[in-house]
């Protein structure tokens, strides 16, 4: 959560320097939920689908910090080699898939890699996750994708930021159920509510979500409400969202929670909160340093070929 | 014993699982009921766990194959019918047909299309689509017009790397027989020359390839000419050194199709021979597709929607006279 939140307010200054070229977009606000799900996650074993507010998830998960400044950056080193950027990135032989901009559509393919391990017979004990957001839940590709994973019986956990708005669009334009949950219910998956902004209640819920679905309880999902604390993007100042919901109850920095919670249930003191701070500040100076010397793709040696197959050589 | 267009697509699936464990097949009423056209009949009880029915969720259907194929299966997806690939059609387009570019890692997936007219079918149950796929990067699309083709190109496109749209034209499936399979070794991406001839080129692919040489034969015993066809098999991509060759050789074009006639497959020929092989061209080419409608239900309407031996006739004589 503390390296997130420092990576992301260099991106955005960098983004506001002129250094990133297309979009910077921050998770800030939604880190505990992102990294509840991520913590709980095994790189190695597990599946991970973040989108685009999971800086925090993929970092619990394992991503290496390079692979982000990179990505943003745009050197060729970076897993996309200048192919696609920003939060559009992944390691999807190492179970963390590379996103598209196409809202519930990692539902399905998560759900079709859980099917090729039970196929395989490797499914045991592994648990694929995606993220999506309030705005996300109302397409037909998120419904298509947790039908078919309930009908499938996956373990499958989807952590659906209810941060209410879809870039500029309030929930009462999105959706007229009370309560995302009722989706949950809709599709025979087992939903469960939190307060996003209550880290140790991320955690607790998150945990015992991968846990239900590890165990072969079926798909999961988990609703948290919160609120996005940035724009859409670093080009999005978000004047829509009215004051007093800024002011509300979810309105509250889940970090500043995070870090009192830590201090009153004696998990660290200030000073080992600082010393991580200090190591972060480090890491992430030391991430950016590396991506911006590093060279981006040259044109001239592309491989301008969108296929892996030569196939005038397929013969059976 | 005769083996008919679908038997072979049902044969190469059976060959498939047989043979490569990473093959499942996914769709709707294809385990037990065997699948609408029954291309996958039996194939459940004598693979158990491996003919597997899905929801009427064709993005989910994509997404699902392209998860499985990151993790290194060999996913074939049924569509029931072409035209409601139109559902997955983001899956298809920007999650398969990116995902190599992308990230390096290759999504093998083979959506199977049963595609195009039959009488009857009407407005959505009748559609060509492999244009719209074809347009889109990172996708292979083919389009087998014979017994053997559709038998040894669906054993191919599952061993392709890439997303393959493979469509298998509905009017085929049991009019279209053989004494068995038997193959000329063609790759995919390869064309064929199914009929050779000296004085125009037809280039056309999938059940046209038929309507072609009908009218073909019909102009060689009418008035002698005589017209090569080529079938071309792959769509996307495009086998151009086969098409000019034959251009070469004949110095008129006619590029034939049974889809919608804005842009498409046929816009694409004969752009290409213009820009290509314009100085091989002793007359303007030609484009012949179905009309500009939806394809209507009434079989006599169905049959005045798209090309008909008659009709390419017409249209070739008028090439042949320039």
């Amino acid at each position: 959560m503390l390296e997130a939140r420092h990576l992301e307010a260099k991106l955005a200054s960098l983004y506001k320097a002129g250094k990133i070229v297309g979009g910077v977009y921050l998770g800030k606000g939604q880190e505990a939920l992102s990294a509840s799900l991520g913590a709980c996650l095994e790189w190695g074993r597990d599946i991970f689908a973040p989108l685009i507010r999971d800086q925090g998830g993929r970092t619990a998960f394992g991503e290496p910090i390079l692979d982000c400044t990179r990505t943003y950056l745009g050197s060729a080193a970076g897993p996309m080699r200048g192919r696609d950027g920003n939060i559009h990135r992944g390691r999807p032989t190492e179970g963390l898939l590379a996103m598209i901009s196409h809202l519930g559509t990692s539902v399905s393919v998560v759900s079709g890699m859980l099917l090729a391990r039970r196929l395989q017979g490797t499914l045991d004990g592994v648990v694929g996750a995606t993220s999506i957001g309030d705005g996300g839940t109302s397409t037909g590709s998120f419904h298509e994708g947790l039908n078919a994973a309930a009908v499938e019986r996956l373990p499958l956990v989807v952590a659906v930021a209810n941060n209410q708005f879809a870039y500029s669009t309030p929930t009462d334009r999105q959706f007229a159920c009370a309560d995302l949950l009722d989706r949950a219910a809709g599709y025979g998956v087992e939903g469960r509510e939190v307060d996003g902004t209550d880290f140790l209640e991320c955690v607790r819920t998150m945990a015992g979500a991968v846990q239900r679905a590890r165990q072969g309880g079926g798909p999961q999902m988990v609703v948290a409400r919160l609120l996005r604390l940035s724009g859409h993007g670093e080009h999005d100042d978000a004047s829509y969202v009215p004051e007093d919901v800024r002011a509300g109850r979810f309105g509250r920095d889940c970090m500043e929670v995070a870090h009192q919670q830590m201090i009153e249930s004696g998990y660290a003191d200030e000073a080992e909160i600082a010393g991580w701070r200090s190591e972060i500040v480090d890491r992430v100076q030391e991430a950016l340093a590396t991506a911006t010397r590093e060279h981006g793709p040259n044109p001239w040696d592309e491989r301008w070929e969108a296929r892996a197959t030569n196939l005038l050589t397929v013969v059976d | 014993m005769s083996m008919t267009y679908v038997d072979a697509i049902r044969e190469a699936q059976d060959h498939l699982l047989r043979d490569d464990p990473r093959v499942f097949l996914y769709g709707q009423d294809i385990s037990h009921f065997g699948g609408a056209f029954k291309a996958t009949k039996g194939l459940s009880e004598a693979y158990p766990g491996r003919v597997l029915d899905s929801p009427i969720s064709e993005d989910a259907m994509i997404g699902m194959a392209v998860g499985a194929a990151i993790e290194g299966m060999r996913p074939i997806v049924e569509m029931q019918f072409a035209d409601f690939s139109s559902v997955g059609f983001n899956q298809i387009v920007n999650q398969a047909g990116t995902h190599f570019y992308r990230t390096g890692v290759p999504v093998p997936i083979t959506v199977r299309l049963p595609s195009g007219g039959t009488p009857g079918s009407g407005p959505f149950h009748s559609q060509s689509m492999e244009a719209i796929y074809s347009h889109y990067p990172g996708v292979v699309v083919v389009t087998p017009a014979t017994v053997s083709d559709a038998y040894h190109m669906l054993i191919q496109s599952v061993s392709v790397d890439d997303p393959v749209i493979y469509c298998e034209h509905k009017f085929l499936y049991r009019w279209l027989k053989s004494p068995g399979i038997n193959g000329d070794g063609l790759p995919l991406g390869a064309a064929r020359i199914t009929r050779p001839g000296k004085h125009a080129t037809i280039v056309t692919y999938s059940a046209m390839v038929h309507e072609a040489v009908r009218a073909a034969d019909r102009l060689q015993q009418e008035s002698g000419w005589e017209i090569e066809v080529v079938d071309l098999r792959t769509v996307k991509p495009l086998d151009m050194d086969t098409v000019l060759a034959s251009v070469a050789r004949t110095g008129r074009l006619l590029a034939l199709g049974e889809a919608f006639p804005w842009g498409g497959v046929t816009a694409e020929v004969v752009s290409r021979v213009s820009d290509e092989g314009f100085h091989l061209l002793d007359a303007p080419p030609k484009r012949f597709n179905s009309r500009d409608t939806p394809v209507p239900y009434h079989p006599d309407l169905w049959a005045a929607h798209r090309p008909t031996p008659e009709t390419i006739c017409l249209a070739m004589k008028e090439l042949l006279s320039y």
